[in-house]
């Protein structure tokens, strides 16, 4: 019986084989962190790649590995999309850095592109996005509609990209009203709706009556939507899972990077780089304004307008860092290494950051 | 009507060997119809699962780096087991074992030469061997269920890991990103070959200990210490074995064993502490330790199926689209079919109808 298997899996892998030879293709891989089904990050991540799929239509085919854990398991799974053929190879999470320059010293001619990081190769390019612009109108909001003047943050991990969004949030907020607050607790996880249902209960219990979050599941918006109290959504429009309780969501644009960085493969002029895209680029989208009061709509979305344009930058002194120390003279701009590499919150801020 | 299992007089010696295979098989069919089920054709799917990762060099050492965590830390566990001492944290001892046998590249990273591998690796079995005295000397002493201490303090672990890389060993030039520095060269475990893949020396060192626990389990008095006090504590206590002594003796050889996987995987497979060094080794190879029943030598091959069963999931998932789901649910339906057979060859099972009853008591 087991031979007549074998003979039956070996009689099957030739029929497999010869099928999959077809036209040139640039062949695209995809490593998520997470299911496509989170309906936060990794899924947007997955609308970018179906949009790819739609825009060059036969001249790509794609391919992903999901929720694939940072770490030695990183290392193979990427390695294996490099030798399944693909040329072109997306990997969505901070933690598959190393694992993504290791495999690309490998294979010299196959393009990577690490979402979040910071190391770059010949063959290796950055993308990452300016949430946290997206965060400060959040804040602007928050600070408008909340009667408690204070705001539950549901983090994943404290690390920069996280902590900007928790201080633009802050600051936006703190245009509004100086004395808003903001309380942090931390899922320790990016994807895990059982915590962070736990901690969205858990700060609306100590009084916040508005929560956002940077964690990859609807729980929190679902878990406010049952409390009667406003969320922002994150990565994706989660108005489905909120429609009464959503008031804008921070969606990742990840579509037309996608399709700008093939084509570049398939024109043979792509080269690295090291970007940090947000709202003018078009990748910081926010999901419709939704659940609040027309006056709180406009100056939501005339705040989105001077982050586009440029004419308002998040990160603008005079800002004090939570110590009362001083970060940013009046007038004074973060610049993207500061930003990049941020490790303490700023006044305000009802926590204390763990490191 | 009520199912009921009646212990057999004699349990079939062909049967006992036969057993693991016919849970394989069974495990196959089971899948073969989930694939159906799911619209794939089951033998491609079979295919790409268990054929098609033995086909290129490159996934063979794959293979040996995802079965050296699982071998080495099921051959302690299987210490464990047979003794009637339910080890289920070797995850938190694997943790700790990487931990400690990390100090020297990260805290004293300009010590480099011949030495700094032995080293991390004893500090890695010392590491984990620490850890797993909390549960034996809690069961020794107060008589604690050590399958929840042991559990519960895999998260502690977990927590511990998460806190020291966010913080004390985090990399100064890391932009705060929770993980250490890269380790040094004399600081990584070589590769067995290194031209044609990343197979590292864990997957020797798992051969090695299997061997040597497989002499310890056989051969010597140890050995029959742990077989007697497992099946009969009462016999055991007759011949003169002190219980007590032995949870420690299980737990310190599981614990060993399973910082010295800590310790390999951080220090041949990953290369740096990260807040998650593990994707669940330390519970896989709960099945891998039943699969090789118990034997050390069978968990080698235990060990290899499950690994199989990893990157056969990637490979499914690449050329047929199945979730990567798929490979968690081969691994509990093996481990089912594994204990199912097991059960019936000691037990059969005997339908009781009314009927059959009232026969029963009238006789």
């Amino acid at each position: 019986m087991k031979k007549l298997l074998m003979a039956l899996t070996m009689a099957a892998s030739f029929a497999v084989a010869g099928s999959a030879h077809s036209a040139e293709k640039l062949k695209v891989g995809f490593i998520y962190i997470g299911p496509p089904g989170d309906f936060g990050w990794t899924y947007q991540h997955d609308q970018g790649r179906k949009e790819m799929e739609k825009a060059l239509g036969d001249k790509v085919e794609t391919t992903f590995l999901e929720s694939v854990p940072e770490g030695a398991d990183a290392e193979r799974s990427i390695e294996r999309l490099a030798r399944a053929g693909n040329t072109l190879i997306f990997t969505t999470s901070f933690g598959y850095m190393d694992a993504t320059i290791k495999v690309a010293q490998k294979f010299p001619k196959v393009k990577f592109e690490h979402a979040t990081g910071y190391k770059t190769a010949d063959n290796v390019a950055v993308y990452n996005s300016r949430f946290y612009e997206g965060r400060y109108v959040q804040g602007v909001i928050a600070a408008k509609m909340s009667k408690a003047g204070v705001a539950g943050y549901i983090g994943s991990f404290p690390i920069p990209e996280v902590v900007q969004g928790i201080n633009s949030f802050m600051l936006g907020a703190q245009s509004v009203n100086p004395n808003f607050k903001v309380k942090v607790i931390w899922a320790n996880s990016w994807f895990d709706p059982g915590k962070e249902a736990d901690a969205a209960k858990a700060l609306v219990d100590q009084g916040v009556d508005i929560i956002t979050q940077h964690t990859d599941s609807t729980a929190p918006m679902q878990v406010a939507a049952e409390r009667k109290i406003k969320a922002f959504g994150q990565a994706s429009d989660m108005i489905k899972f909120g429609p009464e309780t959503q008031l804008t969501s921070i969606v990742d644009n990840w579509g037309p990077y996608y399709i700008e960085r093939a084509k570049a493969v398939l024109d043979g002029t792509w080269k690295t780089h090291n970007v940090f895209h947000g709202m003018h680029e078009n990748l910081v989208v926010m999901a419709p304004y939704t659940n609040m009061p027309d006056d709180v709509k406009k100056l939501a979305e005339e705040t989105q307008a001077k982050i586009t344009s440029g004419a308002l930058k998040p990160f603008t002194g005079p800002i004090k860092k939570q110590d009362g120390s001083e970060w940013l003279k009046a007038g004074e701009t973060a610049d993207d290494k500061t930003i990049l590499s941020m490790n303490f919150y700023v006044a305000g801020v009802d926590d204390k950051l763990p490191q | 009507m009520r199912v009921e299992l009646v212990k057999r007089p004699q349990h079939s010696a062909l049967f006992s060997a036969l057993s693991p295979f016919i849970a394989l098989f069974l495990t196959l069919i089971a899948g073969a119809i989930l694939f159906s089920i799911l619209g794939k054709n089951p033998v491609s799917a079979l295919y790409y699962y268990f054929v098609e990762p033995l086909t290129e060099v490159w996934s063979w050492h794959e293979l040996l780096v995802k079965a050296a965590p699982l071998i080495l830390i099921a051959v302690g566990l299987s210490v464990c087991f047979l003794s009637n001492n339910w080890n289920i944290g070797a995850e938190g001892q694997l943790i700790m074992g990487g931990i400690a046998g990390s100090i020297l590249p990260v805290v004293f990273p300009d010590f480099q030469g011949w030495y700094v591998l032995p080293v991390m690796l004893l500090l890695g079995m010392a590491g984990g061997m620490a850890y797993a005295t909390i549960p034996a000397f809690l069961k020794v002493r107060f008589n604690t269920n050590e399958i929840l201490t042991s559990l519960m303090l895999v998260y502690v672990a977990q927590l511990f890991l998460d806190w020291i890389v966010r913080g004390p060993w985090r990399n100064p030039q890391g932009f705060n990103f929770p993980e250490t520095v890269q380790f040094n060269d004399s600081a990584i475990l070589p590769a067995i070959w290194a031209d044609s893949g990343r197979a590292h020396w864990g997957f020797i060192l798992a051969v090695v200990a299997a061997l040597l626990v497989w002499f310890m389990l056989s051969r010597t008095l140890s050995g029959f210490e742990v077989k007697v006090l497992g099946r009969s504590a009462r016999a055991g206590r007759f011949a003169g074995f002190s219980a007590g002594r032995l949870t420690f003796f299980a737990f310190l050889v599981s614990g060993a064993l399973a910082g010295l996987a800590g310790i390999a995987e951080v220090s041949g497979a990953v290369g740096q502490l990260r807040t998650s060094i593990s994707p669940g080794y330390g519970f896989t190879a709960i099945i891998v330790a039943f699969l090789g029943r118990l034997n050390p030598l069978g968990i080698v091959a235990a060990g290899l199926v499950l690994a199989l069963s990893y990157l056969g999931g990637e490979a499914a998932q690449v050329s047929l689209g199945i979730s990567e789901k798929s490979a968690r649910i081969f691994q509990g339906i093996i481990l089912f079919f594994v204990l199912a057979s097991d059960t019936l060859i000691y037990y059969r099972i005997r339908f009781v109808t009314r009927h059959s009853d009232a026969a029963a008591k009238g006789a």
